[in-house]
């Protein structure tokens, strides 16, 4: 009896040791998410290089966790930074206090806020898991140009353009 | 007085309410709420947006016979006509049936709002008012989800459009229910403001120059249902949910508006809890639910980088100020204080709390000194004693009362003060404006006085002489006296308010005396409503004079003399009056508590820094003697100390009396002391009464975005004649002017000077006044001045030069400078001027 069941118990383990293993050998090997996965966010930008974040802080508002802080500015067309007369001159994730709901995402307007797939986070300290703006943003894309730029007066004068890229 | 009423049904619910009431009030008292946008319980209805439709039933009557129409159950008729009604222009009617909430009333209400959003942009995300937004609640519980208008054809227009340096327009969002206008035109008249061009194209356009010049606007930004109009000084600063208010008074004129500090941590100022804007808190007996707009801008000071933050001392061999730890500066200022053995003089200003002051008089007494306060406008016991009392309310002065200004321009002075006299002379009272010179309320006066300065308190005499008809009098009296002093002697109510422009202490001491004895012979003291009011130069001067601190009627330097040791609180005597550094220098000993580094503070031993009222709490007592309490809105930083608890740590520290371990506490000490105050405490203060119309709340379209009142309206003192019936008052004999001086330099108070706690507040900065020297047009032709000219000045063995600008508005003889703008002057003088050729 007691010989029947060690056999079986070796076989099994004899059989796993040929199988295709299921665990990621992290960090050399980085497992691929799903396209709706939920890490850490980022700020984006239009093509032209504006920021989309209008620094209106309903994403603020919108987060059960209290994770974001905005702070706004007025834009002037000598140094603007984003579409309309507002922009985030102060923005911050707390990711320790961050639940990955993705509420801000939904709350925001411009489509500014977004739950990218980075969910390689660790901290050696609380500050460090502040992320600024500066962190959160992304580089400026091929062709655009960097904020605060200045363009001709009154071509920017729509917070919200309707949800496409203002060339 | 008793009014007709009028029953009416409002959606099932019987109301009765005087005739005249409009139906949107009335259902507001119900309880109904009609949604508005141009309405505005202060203003008259215009019926601008038709947002408050209702269905409106009358009775029917029978052309015939004039009856009402009866049903076979005898219940009257009902007839609703065609069309539905805009509520807030329609006044009640006995028997009506107004349906607020039937199917056809909220149809017509929801086509309103889908029309008004068809030019509206919907950039509720960026928009200040956003969260707090009368159309974005509107929209929300009575809109329509979807509208059948396009979006492309949506009208875009200037989003950015400053009205003026503090007010800027976005006309995309304004609706165009002149709310803004009216507020300009019919409170506050100055018609800056106006619509211009019609139907889409129509915009607001501001009317003067520098644009929306009124010393009002901030109000407008509050009634705005709308977030078309923002002030320069919040413009994106928070979104309104973001903040926390805390009540507080405001601390720059007697009036003692109430407001709200709505404050937020700022990354901007390192991680500091900074006040992001005021916002007024409604008190109906005291400013309604508007503010001024020093009181809502020149908040900066609190915040300012500049202020003390350690206490300092200087061993005077070294001559160096060093920072010292709290505990080695009480010891220092106890030493220095014993040292004194008794000669020792505290200084306070008007700004300082009670609670302040009458830890200051305590400590002096203690030492067998005494407390002096640093002004020269005197009278503070006669409104003690003849002020106004309980109950009392501008807004119920009208028709058959009287109201007398005298040597104040209450524009410049107390602007919500002018507001309500204002108001209370259209409503029918009696206005009597007297000053030596034009002042903005003669436009709303009755009678008009002119008077020499420096007479003001003869003029009264000559009023008196008419109710009491001493012979000594005679020679004050004229015709003029004599018809407004039977205009006072038949007023059912008059309240007095004196200032002292062009008067020292001695003059303003008259003044006062005379004013409360004319209230008294013609009857009118010791009830509500009438009464006298001092239009002090700080926001506590009356709270001083009721803690016993008073100025000396030689002035400081008189009371200086043979001091040994000077503790001065909240002022700044040596930047006032640089005659007085020396006189504070010679003293061995000087103590300065305070916020910045001000001239005194250069010249002392220890300088301690004190917190602002934005970081503690305590009371101030307005002019007319209302108790109001203000609350810590923001932490202070650690190295800063509420006044009255350096002032109970030092008298602990020399066995003069236990340290007191709150404001409170200190106020409980004040109750038990002095008779007037017997009723106040914390939890007094802090008593509600509800008020018309509403603010705040869910229905903030109704009354705007003013908060409601939750922290107490304050207690208004009882004056002495109404407890002691054996007070009696009598006039001051006259003093004789000594000779008319060739120029008389008179100071004369603008609302934005460049004092501390202006100064900081960089929106202001365009609206400062600017230093100039006004002179009349004759005497400039006799000077051989220019208009824009430069002249010098001389006086009291002083010389200034400054530029001359020549105005018809000033009187011969006289020439004004506005305060604190650099000319270092308390009250009048003589002077001698000389143009300088250029
Ligand atoms: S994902 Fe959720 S918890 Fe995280 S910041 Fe956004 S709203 Fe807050
Ligand atoms: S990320 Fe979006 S929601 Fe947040 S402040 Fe910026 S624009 Fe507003
Ligand atoms: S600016 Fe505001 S208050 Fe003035 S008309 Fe437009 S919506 Fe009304
Ligand atoms: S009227 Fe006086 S108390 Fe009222 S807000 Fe203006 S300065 Fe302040
Ligand atoms: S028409 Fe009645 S509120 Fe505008």
């Amino acid at each position: 009896m007691f010989a029947v069941e060690l056999a079986r118990g070796m076989w099994t383990t004899l059989k796993s040791m040929f199988e295709e293993p299921v665990t990621y050998q992290y960090p050399e090997v980085k497992r691929p998410v799903r396209p709706r996965f939920k890490g850490r966010h980022v700020l984006a930008r239009y093509k032209n290089g504006l920021e989309r974040c209008i620094g209106c802080a309903l994403c603020a508002a919108a987060c059960p966790a209290s994770a974001i802080f905005v702070e706004a500015s007025e834009n002037i067309d000598r140094r603007r930074f984003s579409p309309g007369e507002r922009y985030a001159s102060t923005y911050e994730i707390n990711l320790l206090r961050c639940i990955f709901c993705g509420f801000c995402e939904d709350a925001c307007p411009t489509e500014a806020i977004v739950l990218e797939h980075n969910y390689e986070m660790s901290f050696t300290s609380r500050r460090d898991a502040i992320y600024t703006k500066e962190r959160l943003i992304v580089p400026v894309p091929p062709g655009g140009d960097p904020t605060p730029m200045i363009v001709p007066p009154g071509s920017f004068d729509r917070a919200i353009p309707e949800m496409e890229d203002p060339d | 007085m008793s009014q007709a009423l009028v029953s009416l049904t409002i959606d099932g619910v019987e109301v009765t309410v005087p005739v005249g009431t409009k139906i949107v009030d009335a259902a507001k008292q119900a309880g109904i709420e009609i949604p508005v946008f141009c309405y505005h319980p202060k203003l008259e209805s215009v019926g601008m947006c038709r947002q408050c439709l209702v269905e409106i039933g009358r009775p029917k009557i029978d052309r015939s016979t004039r009856k009402i129409v009866r049903d076979k159950n005898g219940d009257p008729v009902i007839e609703f006509g065609p069309k539905l009604e805009t509520s807030c222009t329609t006044p009640v009617g006995e028997g009506w049936v107004v349906l607020v909430n039937s199917e056809r009333a909220i149809e017509g209400r929801r086509q309103v709002i889908e029309l008004i959003l068809t030019s509206h942009p919907l950039d509720c995300p960026i928009c200040d008012k956003g969260g707090e937004c009368p159309l974005q609640n509107m929209t929300m519980a009575h809109g329509p989800g979807k509208s059948r208008f396009l979006y492309e054809d949506k009208m875009h227009l200037a989003k950015h459009v400053p009205l003026g340096d503090l007010i800027f327009l976005d006309r995309e969002r304004c609706i165009q229910c002149a709310r803004c206008i009216r507020f300009q035109t019919e409170i506050v008249d100055d018609p800056v403001i106006a619509f211009s061009e019609r139907g889409r194209k129509l915009e607001i356009v501001t009317l003067s120059e520098p644009g929306f010049a009124s010393y009002f606007s901030g109000n407008t930004t509050d009634i705005c249902p709308v977030g078309a109009l923002t002030t320069a000084d919040f413009r994106f600063g928070a979104r309104p949910w973001e903040l926390n208010a805390t009540a507080s008074i405001c601390p720059h004129c007697a009036v003692g508006c109430n407001t709200m500090l709505n404050t937020r941590r700022e990354a901007r100022s390192q991680g500091r809890v900074v006040i992001k804007r005021v916002m007024p808190r409604q008190n109906e007996a005291v400013n309604e639910i508007w503010l001024c707009d020093k009181g809502r801008f020149a908040h900066h000071f609190a915040s300012s980088e500049e202020r003390l933050a350690r206490p300092v001392i200087k061993l005077k061999r070294r001559g160096r100020l060093t920072a010292t730890t709290w505990e080695n500066a009480v010891k220092f200022v106890v030493e220095g204080l014993q040292a004194a053995h008794g000669a020792v003089l505290g200084i306070a200003g008007g700004r300082a709390s009670n609670e302040d002051l009458y830890a200051l008089h305590r400590l002096m007494d203690g030492l067998g000194g005494r407390a002096v306060l640093h002004d020269q406008m005197a009278g503070g016991e006669f409104v003690q004693q003849a002020g106004v009392g309980p109950g009392t309310n501008l807004a119920d002065l009208g028709s058959g009362d009287c109201i007398l200004v005298v040597a104040s321009d209450l524009h410049e002075e107390a602007p919500i003060w002018w507001l309500r006299v204002k108001q209370a002379a259209e409503r029918g009272a009696k206005l009597i404006v007297a000053n030596a010179r034009p002042t903005r309320l003669d436009a709303h006066a009755t009678h008009i006085l002119r008077y020499d300065y420096g007479v003001a308190a003869h003029m009264i005499l000559g009023m008196l002489h008419e109710i009491n008809h001493q012979k000594e009098l005679d020679q004050y009296a004229s015709a003029e006296t004599k018809k407004v002093a039977k205009v006072v002697s038949k007023a059912n109510n008059v309240v007095v308010f004196y200032g002292s422009e062009g008067l020292d202490y001695a003059a303003s001491h008259d003044l006062a005396q005379n004013c409360a004895t004319l209230l008294a012979a013609s009857g009118h003291v010791g009830r509500a409503n009438n009464g006298l009011v001092a239009v002090w130069t700080h926001s506590n001067t009356q709270g001083a004079w009721d803690m016993g601190v008073h100025p000396e009627p030689g002035g400081l330097a008189a009371a200086l003399k043979g001091q040994k040791a000077a503790y001065v609180v909240a002022a700044d005597p040596a930047g006032d009056e640089p005659l007085l550094t020396s006189l504070l220098e010679q003293v061995d000993f000087l103590i300065v508590q305070g916020l910045f580094l001000t001239e005194t503070a250069l010249a002392a031993d220890v300088v301690l820094p004190a917190q602002s009222f934005v970081e503690r709490d305590g009371t101030y007592t307005n002019g007319m003697r209302r108790v109001q309490r203000f609350f810590p809105a923001i932490a202070p930083n650690e190295g800063m100390r509420a006044d009255w608890e350096i002032l109970s740590a030092v008298a602990a520290a020399m066995g003069i009396d236990s340290a007191r371990p709150s404001a409170a506490a200190v106020m409980q000490d004040i109750a038990a002391k002095n008779r007037d105050y017997s009723e106040v405490n914390y939890p007094a203060l802090s008593r509600n009464a509800s008020q018309w119309p509403h603010v705040g709340g869910k229905d903030i379209y109704f009354g705007g975005t003013a908060h409601p009142n939750h922290q107490g309206l304050g207690v208004q003192l009882t004056p002495r004649v109404e407890r002691q019936k054996d007070i009696s008052f009598d006039w001051a004999a006259p003093r004789k002017i000594a000779h008319k001086p060739r120029y008389l330099m008179v100071p004369i108070t603008k609302l934005y000077d460049r004092g501390t706690t202006v100064v900081q507040s960089q929106v202001l900065g365009p609206r400062l006044e600017i230093l100039r020297l006004y002179v009349n047009p004759e005497d400039a032709e006799r000077l051989g001045m220019i208009d824009e000219g430069e002249v010098e000045v001389q006086w009291d063995g002083r010389k200034q030069r400054l530029r001359s600008v020549i105005d018809e508005h000033v009187p011969s003889g006289a020439v004004l400078v506005p305060r604190s703008l650099g000319v270092p002057l308390a009250t009048a003088v003589d002077v001698k001027i000389r143009p300088i050729a250029l």
